[in-house]
């Protein structure tokens, strides 16, 4: 009796914490699907009683928001792909490569963790300024195409790969990009995924930086962008819950499809650390 | 000798790219920034960089002497400080009903638990925004139901930033959760089962095994909340831009609203590198707390 008590109390007690997540997703896109006013009638509802496209319609249409979707599509596969080339490089120089110096550089970095990225967007922005990569996507990319962190997992996940298979393809007489690009990359593959699907989402959802370095309402991302329609159509609900859904799902449905290449690495980073 | 030699010149070629980025995109203006915070740098040095002057610790001082930035930091604090613990609470209370042996379709709760995390911060500021709205919004309707008085969430200075940290909760605890449930499989069976033979209950065994056993997990997850929450911007932005009556405005957005609003870099710099010390001072706090854990 006690046990089956507590069976019910626990997954009683986890269907309602997933409501209480899952409601205001669920509200958003809802909503997002409703006529203009239909969010705040009354009584409250969470099927559309006719669900239109029409929101949608006007944020392609009228507001723009498709150029915000490419700039956000544009700095986020960008800032992917070349960070996860420089991190790969060097996280796998801190692991497997021999020089001097390596554990006090790697601590170095390390310590630069704690300093909040804010302490830099001052002079980053004066930096941009001047470069004349304010409202360039530039801007917005280059600062992110390496990162403390990913040069970390990177590292972590290395560590576990055999010296003696780096000495053989050596004696072997490959070349020491040879190395890293045909034995050491595949073999990262699962750590590889992990920090590509963690950077784009980061960089998607990335706000304060872009807000500054793009002023621009041509160069906006989705975030940037999202933020300066509240202003102007503050009492829009189901319009403003549209553009929400058009910024949430792409990370959202990332994360269904690939969720278990990015939860392992998360934890293995974490708890390694 | 000569490989080692082939090796080192490899490493450098391999880290060239991510160090230089590094280099100039963090540590230099790092070190730019606290020089730029000893400056009187404004909007007519931007236009003319002969207008900065040098001002040394000026800045600070006006600062500290500033009622405006004693509440911001007075805000980022108590969000950080109840939203936080608040956070890492409802995170490990999810992690042990996610993990318990009773639970159902656990990968099922731990995707829904997780999915807030990858959410846009600033899409869901927009949803709570309205979630929160006095007259339409959710909340007060289901307070209305159960015959509770009506809140205006973002128009009331008391309710504004428990709001906000709501918010923060419901977006944040799904990453601890997964870091939880990681220390929680950690945890070596043995230890409940002999536990158990001496007679110790659930309560027990979660006072004298599990929390001394995720000692290093509350510590990270301590750590980087604190950074984190320290650094709290998007959510007022969006939801108050700081009111009502300053209530929310946090010490990145005084920086933001003073640095790029106002363009008193000099000055906002200062705030930034304030709001660094408290955040290097909040991770040794917690680095102390780990070195001498309590006895039981």
């Amino acid at each position: 009796m006690n046990r089956r008590g507590n069976t019910l109390f626990v997954n009683a007690a986890l269907v309602i914490g997933a409501a209480v997540t899952l409601y205001p997703l669920l509200w958003m896109l809802s909503a997002s699907f409703m006529s203009n006013g239909e969010a705040t009638t009354f009584p409250p509802h969470l099927i559309p009683h006719a669900a239109t496209l029409d929101q949608y319609r006007q944020l392609f249409i009228r507001l723009n928001l498709g150029r915000a979707f490419l700039s956000s599509t544009i700095i986020a596969v960008v800032t992917t792909l070349v960070s996860l080339l420089f991190n790969s490089m060097a996280g796998y120089a801190f692991a497997r490569l021999r020089f001097g110096g390596r554990e006090r550089l790697f601590r170095l970095l390390l310590a630069a963790l704690v300093i909040p990225g804010q302490v830099a967007m001052l002079p980053l922005f004066l930096l941009m300024k001047n470069l004349h990569l304010v409202n360039t996507y530039w801007g917005a990319i280059l600062p992110a195409l390496a990162s403390v962190f990913g040069i970390f997992l990177i590292r972590q996940f290395m560590l576990s790969i055999p010296q003696d298979l780096l000495e053989a393809a050596r004696i072997d007489g490959a070349s020491e990009l040879k190395i890293y690009w045909s034995v050491v990359m595949p073999l990262a593959r699962p750590i590889l995924a992990t920090l590509a699907i963690y950077t784009f989402m980061t960089t998607w959802n990335d706000f304060m930086w872009p807000l500054i370095v793009l002023n621009d309402q041509r160069r906006y991302t989705l975030p940037v962008a999202l933020a300066s329609l509240v202003g102007e159509h503050a009492l829009d609900i189901e319009l403003m819950m549209a553009g929400s859904v058009v910024t949430v799902l792409p990370v959202l449905l990332l994360f269904l499809a690939l969720q278990r290449h990015y939860i392992a690495g998360l934890t293995a980073g974490g708890i390694k650390g | 000798m000569k490989a080692l030699r082939a090796e080192s010149r490899a490493a450098g070629l391999f880290l060239a790219p991510a160090l230089v980025i590094l280099l100039v995109f963090f540590l230099l203006p790092v070190v730019a920034g606290f020089a730029l915070s000893l400056t009187d740098f404004d909007l007519y040095s931007l236009g003319d960089i002969h207008n900065v002057r040098f001002v040394a610790l000026h800045n600070y001082a006006a600062i500290l002497r500033s009622e405006i930035f004693w509440t911001a930091l007075g805000n980022t604090l108590y969000f950080s400080l109840v939203g936080g613990p608040l956070t890492v609470a409802v995170s490990l209370g999810a992690a042990l009903l996610v993990n318990a042996k009773a639970a159902c379709l656990k990968p099922l709760f731990r995707t829904i638990y997780f999915a807030p995390v990858v959410t846009t911060l600033v899409a869901v500021s927009v949803v709570f925004r309205f979630f929160y709205h006095p007259r339409f919004g959710a909340l007060n309707r289901a307070l209305g139901a159960i015959g509770l008085p009506q809140i205006d969430w973002l128009g009331d200075p008391r309710w504004a930033m428990p709001a906000i940290i709501l918010l923060a909760v419901w977006k944040n605890f799904g990453y601890n959760m997964i870091i939880f449930i990681a220390g929680l499989q950690a945890i070596p069976d043995e230890l409940y089962e002999a536990s158990r033979i001496d007679g110790a209950g659930a309560w027990r065994q979660f006072r004298h095994i599990t929390l001394p056993m995720l000692g290093p997990t509350f510590l990270f997850v301590g750590i980087v909340t604190a950074i984190g929450y320290l650094q709290l911007f998007a959510e007022p932005y969006v939801m108050t831009y700081g009111g009502p009556l300053n209530k929310t405005l946090s010490a990145v957005m005084l920086m933001y609203k003073e640095g790029f609003r106002w363009w008193r870099m000099g000055y906002a710099a200062a705030v930034a590198f304030l709001l660094c010390l408290v955040i290097l001072l909040a991770t040794a706090v917690q680095l102390r707390f780990q070195d001498k854990p309590e006895r039981s």
